[in-house]
Parts: C-alpha cells; structure tokens; sequence
C-alpha cells in the first residue's frame, strides 16, 4: 500500500499574514487509505494549513497537489468540486431545512439552471445519514438535535461529494467519550473507503488511536514528523507541549492554609449549545496564593475564566470574598476587582501603548493614584516605557503580551486573571514574561490565577496547580507533586 | 400529491381569488392604493431574494427600480410601445445591477451596502443633471398608460404580483434557493460543498434586478410619470426593508403582506395627518422587535417536539 502514489502532497507551502509568517515551509503526503494527525497548539499555524489546502487562505508559496493536478491557489469551491472534503469544527447548517435537506445541498451541482434536484439525491442523501448515523433524526430541523448530530450532519456534509480526501478540523472537540468512540468509527470508516485523511488537532493523545503518522507544528514550522508514539516522545514536541525541565518553586513564606478563599468556584457546569464546556469544576484561590490551572487547548480553561469573569452563563456557584457572583454584569465583577487579561489579548491596536494603560486606569480615583500604577508599571516592564508612543497593534507578540498584563493590573485586581500569557510567543520571550511574572509574585501581595498548556512556564510561579482535563479538574496539588504523577500522563 | 392537504397553498388561493374579486367590491380610489402596493410588494419581493436568501443588505433597490422605470420612460419618450419600453427598462437594470454586483460582491462586509447605497446617488445626481431628457427632480412625463380605468389597472398589477411571486417563490424553493441560502449564510462552508458563491450572488442580483425594473417600468405607465419621489428615493428603501423584515425575511410572500401593510395603513391613516407615518413606523417596529422573524415568519415558524 505504501507503494501508490499520494492522493495529496504537499510541500513548501507558505504562507504570511502581514509580516508575520503563519506556516512557513510545511509539507507532508497522503496516501488513500491513511490518515495523518497535524498537530499543535493554538496558533501553531495547524489551521491555517488545513484552510490553505482548501483554497480558503491563497497560500504565499508552495504546492498543493491533488493526486498529481496542482491545485495551490485555486477557489474553494473548485478544490472541493475536484475531491477534498472539509468538515468544519463549528457546523453552520441551514436552520430552517431538515437535516435531510441540508444533506441533499451538499449533493446539488453547481449550476444556475438545475432548479430541481435529480431523483437519485433524495436515496443518496437518506444512504449518508444511515451511514453517519443521522438516519432517525432525518426529518428533524438541526435547531433541535443535540451537538454530536450536528457534527454527524457536518461528517454527512463533506460525505456528500464522495471526496477524495477528507480534512476534518479537531474531531472530537466537545464530544463525550462514547461519542468519541463513534466518531473514531466513522473516520476508520474512511480509511477503508480508501480516502485520505487528515487529521487536525491540539494534540496528539486525542487522534493517537486513529493516525497512521503525526506531523507536529510549533509558530508555523514543522518540529516533527513520525508515529503517534514517536512523536510523544519527541525532545521538541514535549518541550512545546510541558516547556523543558519542570521546576517548582514553592513559595515558604505563604501560608493560607487556614482563612477562607478569596475565589471559590464551586461545582460549576458550562454548557455551549449542547456541548459540555466544564463539568463540575471547582477551584479555589486564597489572597496572596499564585494558582495555575494546566490543561491542553480545548481542555476548557478559557470557559472557567471566562465563566468567572460573568462572560458566559453557568450552573453552579461563584464566590469571591464569600459573596455570589451569580447575576453580576462582567463590567461590574471586573470594578469588584476580577481583572482578567485574555488569551486573545483584546489591545486596541490603533491607541498607543500609553492610551492602551490609561483605559485599564480609568477607574482609579486620583490623577496621583494612576501617577503611581503607571511608575510601577513601568518598573515592572521598562520596555513599555520605551514604547509609551508606539502603537500597540505594531508591537511584537512579547511586548504586547506584557502591555496586555500591565493594563490589566493598571486596574488594580484584587485577583489577576492571565489566560494563557504565552499564546504563540517564541521561547525566547517567555523568559522574559517569565522574569516579569517572578517579579510581580514577589514584590507584590497580588493573587493570580494562570492558565497554561505549557507546563514549564506554569509551574515556576505557581503555589498550587490544578490540572484541567476534557472539562473536568482530575488533579490538585503542589507543584513540586506534578512531575512525578501528572508528568506522563498529560501529552 | 403532497400539497394538497397542505393549507398554505389553499389559502394562497383563496387570497388570490379574494383579490380578484376586488373590482366587484371595491371602490376606485381603494383598487388604487392596491395597485400601487402590489408593485411595491414586487419591490419587497426582489428584494427579499437578495437580504434572505443570498445574505446580501442591498441598499439600492431603488437603483434597480429607478432604472427599470427610467429606462422604459425614455424609450416611450422616443416612441416605443409600452411592451418594447418594459422589456428595455428590465434589461437596463440587468445590466446596470450587473455591472453593480461584479466589483460589490467582491467586496465583504458592510462595504456591499454602502456601494449600492452610493449607486442610489449616483443614479440621483445623474436624474438631476440630465434633467432636459429625464425631467429632473419634476418627473418625466410618459405618453402611454397602462389604462385610465381602475379596474383595468388594478388586474395588471394583480397578474403581475401574482406571476412575479409564482417565479421569485419558486425559485426561492428551488435547489438555486437551497443553495443561494447556503452562501448567504456562510460563504465558506457553501465554496467548501462545491459552490461557486460569486456565481450564485451574481444570478440573485440579476434576478432581483429583472423584476425590480419591470416593477419600476410597470408603476411608470400606471402612474403615467417616474419621478425621483416614486422610484428612485431612499425612502422607498426604508419603506421596502420595513415591508420585508415586518413580512417576514426568507419567506418571499411576507414581503408581500409587509407592502400592502405599509401602503394601506399609510393611507387609512392619512386623517392623522402628521401622526401617520409614526403610527404605522411604531406598529412596524414592535412587529419586528416582537415577532424578529415578521408576521408569515412567525406564522410558518417551524413547530416540532424538542
């Protein structure tokens, strides 16, 4: 089998979002009948390979070629009319039409003056949905099917056209297990109609069970290329995934041990749509403790935060300082002193660095008291104070992240909130971000709470770790604890 | 057959019937104000296809309207008869909506509904300025009407709604609506199924083009003038976007319901005075701030067990 020729090949694909290369020089093949896991964390450019192969994002160099025809740089709909498949992890179906007719779209040609659908549709569409599995919901409209029969209807979709190759885009996010175990079915199933697959994912423990061969990416680039094991193993993609050498430095002179939490999150559940974002999630953090809560992307930490900051809806209860959060507006729980600095980072491009921090300082009361923040500040991250004029949307990744950081606690927070501070930043600039947090732990009585996927970076400042894990907490405890009982089980 | 024991199409009968019957009944100056809301219901149908189904926010629809109207007047002008003069209006506003959609639709975002918009004062400047062949902002005279009796009128319009919804209605249930719904709510997802969306945006465009102008031209010689007031005016826009989202966006026929609203309201409410208008904007506000999805949305909404 491994003597056929590749349904897809790629090779130098590049491609560049203004100055910033998002994939640079990636290339792998696809035979039929195997399926290969593209892994990486967010922002890894995993994505943006998968929308290149579809002709969604023109790529800037390289070769995409379909069982021999180049098709690099095509119009989507052309790719797809020639045999790629794509199934999106967000279905957008037609709400108003029943999953049997959303079906029988994906089978219509492409012509103005086809007004009718030919005969043969209608089996050909009742024929997917068995297969999928979608075959007692048929006559139902998607609005009210739960979340796994929506992402059977986007499996059905990309069916439709009998694709040669089929991208889907993280298989199992929001599944429960048994789904998962269905799901991993249907896409075996593909492998035996001799399609090629190509996986998408965070990581390579969800897609382990189901690739041929893992090809891992990290800010754009390739870092391996292998087994599902080999590729766990591998020096770089582990030091991607838990940083280098995991230390700890447990702070002596905290002890908390005894008054009551400042935060408390008490058996929370986050529903999106019909999927389980966070189920019976409960964390606490005391005044002064510096907590991180590890978990892959996906696994539901910007939910918690988010959860906390009153962004989303949830079931259960938020405390801080022994009073509910339940009912307050974000605006409001923010002024109450829960500042969270977003994983997306939310600057205002356009206002300079300065404009940018004396937004987070609106709230101060005194000209003096902003005065004093902003010294501090400036203190904590001089290269703001180098840039004070620059726009904020021209600084690179590190130097927003920090302007991003010191807005937040330009605010003052009784409780910081970072989501993931080191989102697509080079090694180099986590150092950096590194020394400002060990600074800001211990000059100051702030309590933060982090969100990581990259261990090392997490575990350094952290008094407590919680572990997040397909949206429920499986672990708590020191630091120091986690090498030796999380340590292998996390990639 | 499946659709007879359905009731919509029974009771779309028996509102046609009911509507036909209207010049036995009906007095001159109501048949009137019929006549102008059907063609006005062709406006609102036109344009539903386009913020509907294909997902676009056409700001011109008077662009259309105002050529097709324009465009049938000057060939009457120059002695065409009425049939010629409606057939050249619509293919002006083909062509015009064309050369329109082709550089807009290229375009995402608000910017498709700003270029519309600005063609829309284009279309008026040049009525302004021309005004020794289109009459400016007077009007322009047409020898020809339709007819001088109501009655006669009121059938023209009637049969004109009637095929123009039999056709935009079809077409909207048709695998082209399946799918100009499928690029208009999600271009991607509809290019990664297969289709080409430009292609499909451009055809809706056409089509809302054809029957917007021949609407246009149609009012023209039963009103025997086009003036900038009747068909080019940005406040027959606000007034065609009310009718379609208080009749119901994505039904074709509610636009229908939402025109005859505004136009007889407008009217019986004319002893208001100045109140009019506000009465009839406040009932329409409420009706899509209540009911988002317009009156046949919220009639036809789907009903089925959770």
């Amino acid at each position: 089998m491994h003597d056929e020729a590749p349904l897809l090949a790629v090779s130098g694909l590049t491609k560049r979002f203004g100055g910033l290369v998002a994939v640079r020089d990636i290339g792998f093949s696809i035979r039929p009948g195997e399926i290969l896991g593209l892994i990486g964390p967010n922002g890894s450019g995993k994505s943006t390979v998968m929308r290149l192969v579809m002709g969604i994002e023109r790529p800037n160099a390289g070769s995409v070629k379909l069982a021999g025809t180049e098709i690099a740089g095509w119009p989507t709909h052309r790719i797809a009319r020639n045999g790629i498949g794509i199934v999106f992890q967000h279905s957008r179906p037609l709400h108003r039409q029943t999953v049997l007719e959303n079906i029988k779209l994906a089978l219509l040609p492409d012509s103005l003056w086809r007004l009718a659908a030919e005969p043969h549709v209608e089996q050909r569409a009742r024929d997917i949905a068995e297969r999928v599995g979608l075959g007692a919901v048929i006559g139902r409209r998607p609005p009210t099917l739960p979340f796994a029969d929506l992402r059977r209807l986007e499996m059905a979709k990309a069916l439709a056209r009998d694709p040669r190759v089929v991208l889907v885009d993280e298989p199992f996010a929001g599944l429960t297990l048994a789904e998962v175990a269905t799901f991993s079915e249907l896409i075996d199933g593909f492998r035996r109609d001799g399609r090629a697959v190509l996986l998408v994912d965070h990581n390579v423990k969800s897609v382990a069970a189901l690739v041929d061969r893992v090809l891992a990416m990290y800010l754009g680039e390739r870092i391996a290329e292998g087994t599902a094991e080999q590729v766990m193993r591998d020096e770089t993609v582990r030091r991607v995934y838990l940083g280098g050498r995991i230390e700890a430095h447990p702070r002596k002179e905290l002890d908390v041990r005894g008054g009551e939490a400042l935060l408390e999150v008490r058996g929370i559940d986050v529903l999106y749509g019909k999927a389980q974002a966070l189920q019976q999630v409960s964390i606490h953090v005391h005044a002064g403790e510096f907590v991180s809560v590890v978990g892959l992307n996906g696994a539901g930490k910007t939910t918690l935060f988010n959860a906390i900051s009153g962004l989303v809806p949830f079931a259960g209860d938020i405390r801080l300082g022994g009073a509910s959060l339940r009912g307050r507006t974000p605006a409001r729980i923010a002024r109450g002193g829960i500042v969270q600095c977003p994983e997306t980072r939310e600057l205002f491009a356009e206002l300079s660095v300065r404009e940018n921090l004396d937004l987070g300082g609106q709230h101060l009361a005194s000209e003096a008291a902003r005065r004093t923040q902003l010294d501090w500040l400036f203190d904590l991250f001089p290269i703001l104070n180098e840039r004070q004029r620059q726009k904020a949307g021209t600084l690179s990744g590190g130097e927003q992240q920090m302007l991003a950081i010191a807005r937040a606690l330009m605010m003052q927070p009784t409780l910081l909130i970072l989501d993931e501070p080191t989102l697509g930043l080079a090694p180099v600039i986590l150092e950096q971000l590194s020394k400002a947090l060990t600074r800001l732990r211990e000059t100051t009585p702030i309590t933060v709470l982090l969100g990581e996927q990259n261990v090392t970076f997490a575990l350094p400042h952290a008094d407590r770790v919680y572990v997040l894990e397909h949206a429920r907490i499986v672990w708590e405890g020191a630091p120091g604890r986690f090498a030796a009982e999380m340590g292998a089980g996390y990639l | 057959m499946r659709m007879l024991r359905r009731p919509g199409p029974w009771i779309a009968l028996l509102l046609v019937a009911l509507a036909a019957s209207a010049p036995g009944w009906m007095g001159a100056y109501f048949l009137g104000i019929f006549t102008t809301a059907y063609y006005f219901g062709v406006f609102a149908m036109s344009w539903d296809l386009l913020f509907g189904f294909a997902g676009e926010v056409n700001f011109g629809p008077t662009f259309l309207i105002g050529l097709g109207a324009y465009g049938a007047g000057l060939l009457n002008n120059a002695g065409f008869g009425i049939p010629l003069c409606l057939a050249g209006g619509a293919v002006v506003a083909v062509v015009g909506g064309a050369l329109l959609a082709l550089p807009a639709l290229r375009l995402r975002g608000p910017y498709f509904g700003l270029i519309t918009l600005v063609a829309v004062l284009l279309l008026l400047d040049c009525i302004v300025i021309f005004a020794n062949v289109t009459g400016g902002e007077i009007g322009m005279m047409v020898p020809d009407v339709l007819s001088i009796d109501a009655s006669v009128n009121y059938w023209y319009a009637l049969g004109f709604l009637a095929i123009s919804a039999l056709i935009l209605f079809g077409l909207s249930r048709s695998s082209l609506g399946l799918i100009l719904q499928a690029t208009g709510q999600d271009r991607i997802e509809a290019a990664a199924l297969g289709f080409n969306v430009t292609k499909h945006k451009l055809a809706a465009f056409c089509v809302s083009a054809l029957f917007s102008g021949l609407a246009g031209g149609m009012l023209t010689f039963y009103e025997g003038a086009a003036s900038v007031d009747t068909v080019v005016s940005l406040s027959i826009t606000v007034q065609i976007v009310i009718a379609v989202v208080f009749g119901g966006r994505r039904t074709i026929l509610g636009a229908v319901l939402g025109s005859i609203f505004l136009i007889l309201f407008d009217e019986l409410l004319r002893p208001l005075g100045q109140l009019n208008t506000f009465v009839v904007s406040a009932i329409a506000l409420a009706v899509i701030i209540f009911f988002p999805d317009g009156v046949l949305g919220w009639v036809l909404r789907p009903r089925e067990p959770r």
